[in-house]
C-alpha cells in the first residue's frame, strides 16, 4: 500500500519536473531577448546589460536552468517580468478566487450531473430519460465560454433590462469579508462551469448505472426484498461512483488552477485570468509559476484519486 | 416479419448501417452537418449573392450614424459586427475552420493515438509500459495553459492550431485503443499470423487495426466536435486563427463588446457553433449504439417500433 502510493508520488514529481522542463526549455532555450522585452524599446545597451546580470541571462543555459531548478525545489516560482511582484504573492492573491470558483462549480456539478445520471438511468427510455439525455448533450456540446456569454445574456443583461440587477458580472468579494455578496458574485460563473461538466458527468453516471443496474448483485438485492430506493443508492450508485470519483479529481485539479474561459468571460481575477494576461503581456515568471501549479494541481488530484481507488478495489495496488 | 422473407446473411458493418439509416435523429445530425459542409464549400457564393466580403468593413450602410452595427434586415440579413462587417457572411466563412480544424486535428489525433495505442498493446511489456506512461503525462497536462503559452510563443495561426489540438487530443484515442488491442492480442488469429511469421507491421495492421476500428470511428467522430470547440476556445481567447480573418471563436470573442447592443453577433454564431457540434456529438452516440447495440438503448427501441 504504501510502497503503491510512494511510486505515484515519485511519477506525479516526475510529470510535474517534465512540465517545468518543458516550459523553461520552450521559453528560455529558444533565442529572443528577454532583457529587451522587460526593458523596452527604447533602453539603451547599458540597462539591458544590468537586467540581464539582475535575471542572470548572461549566464549559460544550463546554469540557469540549475538555477530554475533549484528556486523550484525551495518554492520559489521568481518574480514578474512586469510588476517584479514575487509569484509566489501573485498565486497567494489568486487562488482563492479560482479555488472558490471551482468548488462552487464542483458542488453545484455533482449535484445536478449525478442526480440527472441516476434520474435518467433509472427510467432507461422514459421520456425523463429522453431529455435528461437531450439536455445534457447540449450542454455538454457547447463549449464554456459560450455557456458563459449566454448566461450573461439571458440572466444578467435581460435581467438588467428588466430593472433587476441581480448577478453582475466582473467583481469579486472574498467570503471572509461578505459571504453573501461572495456568492452573488459567482453565482452565474459557477452554474457556467456546473452546466458544462455536470453534463459530462450525466452522461457518466448515466452509463455506469446502466451498466451497474444490469449486474446479478442488483437482482440478488431485489430478491432480498430490499426497497427499490435502497438498491438503487446502496447498490448501484455506489458501484457506480468509480469512473465518477476519477473525472472528478482530474476536473477539480485542473479547475483549481484556473477555470481560464469563465474566469475571463465574467472578470473573475483568478489564476486562469492571470495567466492570460501574462501570456499577453509575455510575462514569462508568472506563465512558468502558473503552469507549473496547475499540473501540480492536477498530478496531486491523481495520486488522491488512485489513493481512493485503492481504498475501494484492493486490485487496483499493483 | 412473414415467414416468406428471404434471409440474408449480414456483416457486422452492415448492420451497423442499417441500425443508423433507421436512426431518426442521426439522419437529422447528417442532414445538418451536410448543411454545414455546402455552407462553408459556398462561402464565396453567398459573398457574391449578398455582394459582402468576409473582411471589408462596411462603414456607411454596416454602421449607424453614431458607429452602432446594424441589425439583420435586407442589406445586411443577419446584421453587422463593431466594425461594419457582415455578419453571414462572416459565420459562412468561420464555418471553413471550424469544419477544417476539427477534421484534420481529429484525423491526425485518432493517427497517432491508434498507431500508439496498437502499439503498446501488441508490444506489451516495456514498449506498453513506456508509452502508457507517456500517455499518462501528457493527459495530466494542463493543456489550454500550455496550448495559450505555445501558440503565443510560436504565433498564433491554423496550422499551430491544428497541431496544438491534435497533440492535445492524441493520447485519450491512444489509452482506449491501447486497452482494446491488449485484449485481442491472444486471440487464436492474431497468434496464428504469428506462427506463420507475420512481421510486427503486418500482425498490427493488416491483423489487429480492423478489429479495434469501430473504436476508432466512435472516437473520431466524438474528436471532431471537441476539436471545434478547442479551436473556437483558442480563437476566443485571441490565440487562434488570427484576424481579420473570420471564425467561430474570434468572432463570439468580439461579441463581448457588443452584446448589450447587438445580440445578433452572440446568438447567430453561438447557434452556428452549437449546432454543428451538437450534431456531432448526438451522430457520434448514434454510431456508437449502431456499431455496438448492447451499449444503449434508443436504437433498440427504434428497431422494435419498425
Amino acid at each position: 500500500m504504501t510502497a503503491f502510493l510512494l511510486r505515484r508520488i515519485a511519477w506525479g514529481a516526475l510529470v510535474v519536473w517534465l512540465v517545468a522542463t518543458l516550459v523553461f526549455v520552450v521559453y528560455f532555450a529558444v533565442p529572443r531577448d528577454v532583457a529587451r522585452l522587460i526593458a523596452g524599446r527604447q533602453a539603451s545597451e547599458e540597462t539591458l546589460t544590468v537586467v540581464r546580470a539582475r535575471l542572470g541571462l548572461d549566464q549559460p543555459i544550463l546554469v540557469q536552468y540549475g538555477r530554475f531548478l533549484g528556486r523550484l525545489a525551495h518554492g520559489d516560482l521568481g518574480e514578474s517580468f512586469v510588476t517584479q511582484e514575487s509569484v509566489n504573492s501573485i498565486i497567494a492573491r489568486d487562488l482563492p478566487v479560482s479555488a472558490s470558483l471551482a468548488l462552487g462549480g464542483a458542488t453545484l456539478w455533482l449535484l445536478m450531473g449525478v442526480g440527472a445520471g441516476v434520474v435518467a438511468a433509472t427510467r432507461p427510455r422514459s421520456r425523463t430519460d429522453r431529455a435528461i439525455t437531450a439536455i445534457a448533450l447540449f450542454f455538454y456540446s457547447m463549449p464554456s465560454f459560450l455557456v458563459g456569454q449566454l448566461l450573461l445574456f439571458f440572466l444578467f443583461f435581460q435581467l438588467y433590462l428588466a430593472g433587476f440587477e441581480f448577478f453582475p458580472p466582473g467583481s469579486y468579494v472574498p467570503f471572509s469579508e461578505n459571504p453573501l455578496q461572495w456568492a452573488r458574485f459567482l453565482i452565474l460563473p459557477w452554474f457556467a462551469l456546473a452546466l458544462v461538466t455536470g453534463a459530462a458527468y450525466a452522461r457518466l453516471t448515466r452509463g455506469a448505472m446502466l451498466d451497474a443496474l444490469g449486474e446479478d448483485y442488483i437482482r440478488t438485492a431485489r430478491a432480498k426484498g430490499l426497497s427499490e430506493r435502497r438498491v438503487i443508492v446502496f447498490h448501484a450508485l455506489r458501484s457506480s461512483l468509480t469512473p465518477v470519483v476519477t473525472q472528478f479529481g482530474i476536473d477539480l485539479g485542473t479547475l483549481m488552477g484556473g477555470a481560464i474561459v469563465t474566469e475571463v468571460v465574467f472578470g473573475l481575477p483568478g489564476l486562469g485570468r492571470e495567466v492570460v494576461q501574462a501570456i499577453g503581456k509575455q510575462d514569462l515568471p508568472v506563465i512558468i509559476g502558473v503552469t507549473i501549479l496547475s499540473s501540480a494541481l492536477i498530478v496531486s488530484a491523481n495520486v488522491v484519486v488512485d489513493f481512493v481507488h485503492s481504498l475501494l478495489d484492493p486490485r487496483v495496488r499493483t | 416479419m412473414n415467414t416468406a422473407t428471404v434471409i440474408r446473411g449480414r456483416g457486422p458493418w452492415q448492420l451497423a448501417f442499417e441500425r443508423l439509416r433507421n436512426d431518426r435523429a442521426a439522419i437529422a445530425c447528417i442532414i445538418t452537418l451536410l448543411i454545414a459542409v455546402l455552407v462553408a464549400i459556398g462561402a464565396p457564393l453567398l459573398a457574391l449573392l449578398t455582394g459582402h466580403s468576409p473582411i471589408e468593413q462596411y462603414s456607411e450602410t454596416g454602421l449607424s450614424a453614431t458607429g452602432i452595427p446594424v441589425g439583420p434586415g435586407a442589406e445586411f440579413w443577419l446584421g453587422t459586427d463593431g466594425l461594419g462587417r457582415d455578419v453571414l457572411v462572416r459565420i459562412a466563412y468561420g464555418t471553413r475552420i471550424s469544419l477544417l480544424v476539427g477534421v484534420v486535428a481529429s484525423g491526425l489525433a485518432v493517427l497517432i493515438g491508434a498507431t500508439v495505442g496498437i502499439a503498446a498493446g501488441w508490444f506489451g511489456g516495456a514498449v506498453d509500459n513506456f508509452l502508457s506512461r507517456f500517455m499518462d503525462a501528457v493527459l495530466s497536462l494542463p493543456f489550454l495553459v500550455l496550448a495559450l503559452a505555445l501558440a503565443s510563443l510560436v504565433g498564433p495561426g491554423l496550422g499551430v492550431s491544428i497541431f496544438l489540438i491534435a497533440f492535445f487530443s492524441w493520447a485519450s484515442v491512444g489509452r482506449v485503443v491501447r486497452a482494446e488491442a491488449r485484449a485481442i492480442r491472444n486471440r487464436e488469429y492474431v497468434q496464428a499470423a504469428r506462427a506463420m511469421g507475420a512481421s510486427n507491421l503486418r500482425i498490427m495492421f493488416v491483423e489487429m487495426l480492423p478489429m479495434v476500428s469501430a473504436t476508432i470511428i466512435v472516437y473520431a467522430t466524438l474528436l471532431i466536435p471537441a476539436a471545434i470547440a478547442f479551436e473556437a476556445t483558442l480563437s476566443f481567447l485571441g490565440l487562434g486563427v488570427p484576424p481579420p480573418t473570420p471564425t467561430w471563436g474570434n468572432m463570439l470573442a468580439d461579441a463581448m463588446a457588443y452584446y448589450k447592443v447587438a445580440w445578433w453577433l452572440l446568438l447567430f454564431p453561438g447557434a452556428a457553433l452549437l449546432g454543428v457540434t451538437f450534431a456531432f456529438n448526438l451522430l457520434g452516440d448514434s454510431v456508437r449504439d449502431a456499431l455496438d447495440p448492447r451499449h444503449d438503448t434508443t436504437i433498440a427501441t427504434s428497431a422494435e417500433d419498425e
